[in-house]
């Protein structure tokens, strides 16, 4: 599989500079020349800046209108009737002073707007933490983790880059690769009594899931699938945490360029080999921009997935009437995916403000960071009929759990086939299962289940 | 940057039209390849290999497929698919 630069933007060209051995790209784009730096920062300098705040000198959220932290342990397990009471108290864009500012639109007009203008909010960062991208980072057209990282035009070379592989010709050949995994996973809980035994839905099923899948994508060992999600737990909990103590990150850069240096000596047919190997008009990508992608890949495969099947499956745990019309009727299931995406959407995405502007009566200022939930867009009453009902059948359901713009989530077509086998192995073999114990939610921008006992209550023969 | 935002918030009428013809439109500019239409109607529908979708039908759509096309456009994020009663 091979690609080259869209040839409407001009084909690029490549120069070293001699002074700080970066690469520099440059294209002509309608009579302009535009310019890439890649390359290590000079002299291995800390490219990430320390914001002004210190979670221990705010303690708990008092107010979310004006104290929004979504990092606050209280936040996910109800994010749903925060959104509610701030939409409805008024407050269709929250602040706060944490991580050195942060806005947070509330309501689907407000979501939309940031997320279709490029202009400005740039994706440079999309995880708000203590730390955010400096002046000596890959320049905002490319970012840290291209193409999630990455704005306009650059974003467009790097996403047609990837846009194959997740392409759904290229995923729906995993259906049956997955179909095993699930009943592998299902097979290891042992011996069921029904009414007695209990699992834990996420950790012995949905964590297992992508994490298998996008690291045999990426050609990486499978015994390594707890040091992946241990690197997704450190980039993506740990965020008020100072960037110095979050050894795990550093961990992530080292794991990926072992595994780029591996697979230079073993070339094989996966994701990794591909990307070390695409052109760009004649030019290999520099291991930086490789290692970025790799890491998006990895990050951005595993916990957002694994969030959605446990959300799922803890509703059916507590809506046995949606369990049994999936069972009745499998051919719901199109309509009930997409509700099932809708209603618990993990994703939350983040921008920092490109240039000061006025947002709506908001006085929002470069480097500010933007909170994204597109979980929140998806239950406004101004864009869905009795939002915060599941229906299990909705028919329209233009919902934002992918994000919407050029940014749409590359793996959805993936996540989605994961989600709909998951559930449909679980609900085959468990035709009957409860809650049986507390939940224990993820922290941060990414929301789900990290804990979930169940039991089951009926094992098909 | 804003029109662009005001065109997407633009509904797409669910059940726009009762008339017998139908035409269905897909702008590819708008298009960020979710897929959803191609998952709903794959008679009306197919993707390319980035994963945009194509239109397969021109002219009118077979009144079989009416139900289909409008639950395509009814689910488009983007609002990228429109119906019309004629071209």
């Amino acid at each position: 599989m091979t690609d080259t630069l869209d040839q409407s933007s001009g084909a690029p060209t490549m120069r070293i500079d001699e002074a700080t051995g970066n690469k520099i790209f440059s294209f002509e784009r309608n009579g302009e020349t535009i310019e890439f730096v890649i390359g290590s920062s000079p002299e291995g300098t800390d490219i990430w800046q320390r914001v002004p705040y210190d979670a221990d000198d705010y303690g708990p959220v008092s107010d979310f209108e004006t104290d929004f932290d979504h990092a606050d342990p209280a936040y996910n397990p109800s994010a749903p009737e925060v959104w509610k009471a701030l939409r409805e108290g008024g407050c269709p864009v929250a602040h706060s002073d944490r991580y050195g500012g942060m806005w947070v639109p509330l309501t689907n007009d407000t979501v939309n707007e940031v997320a279709y203008d490029t202009d400005n909010f740039t994706s440079r960062s999309v995880v708000v933490a203590v730390g955010r991208p400096g002046d000596l980072a890959l320049p905002a057209p490319i970012g840290g983790a291209p193409p999630i990282t990455s704005d306009p035009p650059f974003h467009n070379i790097a996403r047609r880059l990837l846009l194959p592989a997740f392409a759904p010709k290229m995923i729906e050949p995993w259906e049956p690769e997955i179909q095993r995994l699930c009943q592998k996973l299902l097979d290891e809980m042992g011996d069921i009594t029904p009414g007695e035994s209990v699992v834990d839905a996420a950790v012995q099923y949905a964590q297992n899931i992508p994490v298998n899948v996008i690291g045999r994508m990426l050609g990486f060992p499978e015994k390594d699938e707890e040091l992946f999600r241990q690197f997704v737990h450190d980039v993506l909990e740990r965020i008020a945490e100072e960037p110095g103590t979050r050894e795990g990150t550093d961990d992530l850069g080292a794991y990926i360029t072992q595994q780029i240096a591996e697979h230079r000596e073993n070339p094989r047919d996966d994701l990794t080999s591909y990307l070390m190997n695409v052109e760009l008009d004649g030019n290999k990508l520099d291991d930086e921009v490789v290692a970025g992608m790799v890491i998006l890949l990895l990050v951005a495969g595993i916990d957002t997935t694994w969030s959605a099947i446990g959300s799922s499956l803890w509703h059916l745990a507590q809506h046995p009437e949606d369990h049994q019309r999936l069972l009745d009727d499998p051919e719901v299931m199109t309509f009930a995916l997409e509700e099932f995406l809708r209603a618990y959407a993990p994703v939350t995405m983040a921008r920092l403000v490109a240039k000061d502007n006025d947002f709506h009566g908001c006085p929002m200022k470069k480097d500010d960071w933007v909170l994204l939930p597109f979980p929140a867009a998806n239950r406004d009453p101004k864009k869905f009929e009795d939002p915060d009902t599941f229906i299990v059948d909705r028919e329209e359901n233009r919902h934002a759990a992918f994000g919407l713009g050029i940014h749409r989530c590359l793996g959805s077509n993936l996540a989605r086939l994961e989600l709909k086998v998951a559930i449909e192995e679980f609900i085959k073999r468990f035709p009957r299962f409860e809650l049986a114990g507390d939940v224990r939610w993820s922290v941060g921008q990414i929301r789900g289940p990290r804990e979930m006992p169940v039991r089951i209550l009926e094992v098909a023969d | 940057m804003f029109e662009k935002v005001a065109a997407a918030l633009v509904t797409t009428p669910l059940w726009p039209l009762q008339s017998e013809n139908m035409r269905v439109h897909l702008d590819a500019e708008k298009c960020q390849g979710h897929n959803r239409c191609y998952a709903l109607a794959p008679e009306l529908f197919d993707v390319d290999d980035y994963g945009q979708a194509m239109l397969l039908v021109e002219g009118d759509v077979p009144a079989e497929l009416h139900d289909k096309a409008r639950l395509a456009a009814a689910n488009c994020p983007e609002y990228a698919i429109t119906i019309t009663d004629k071209g």
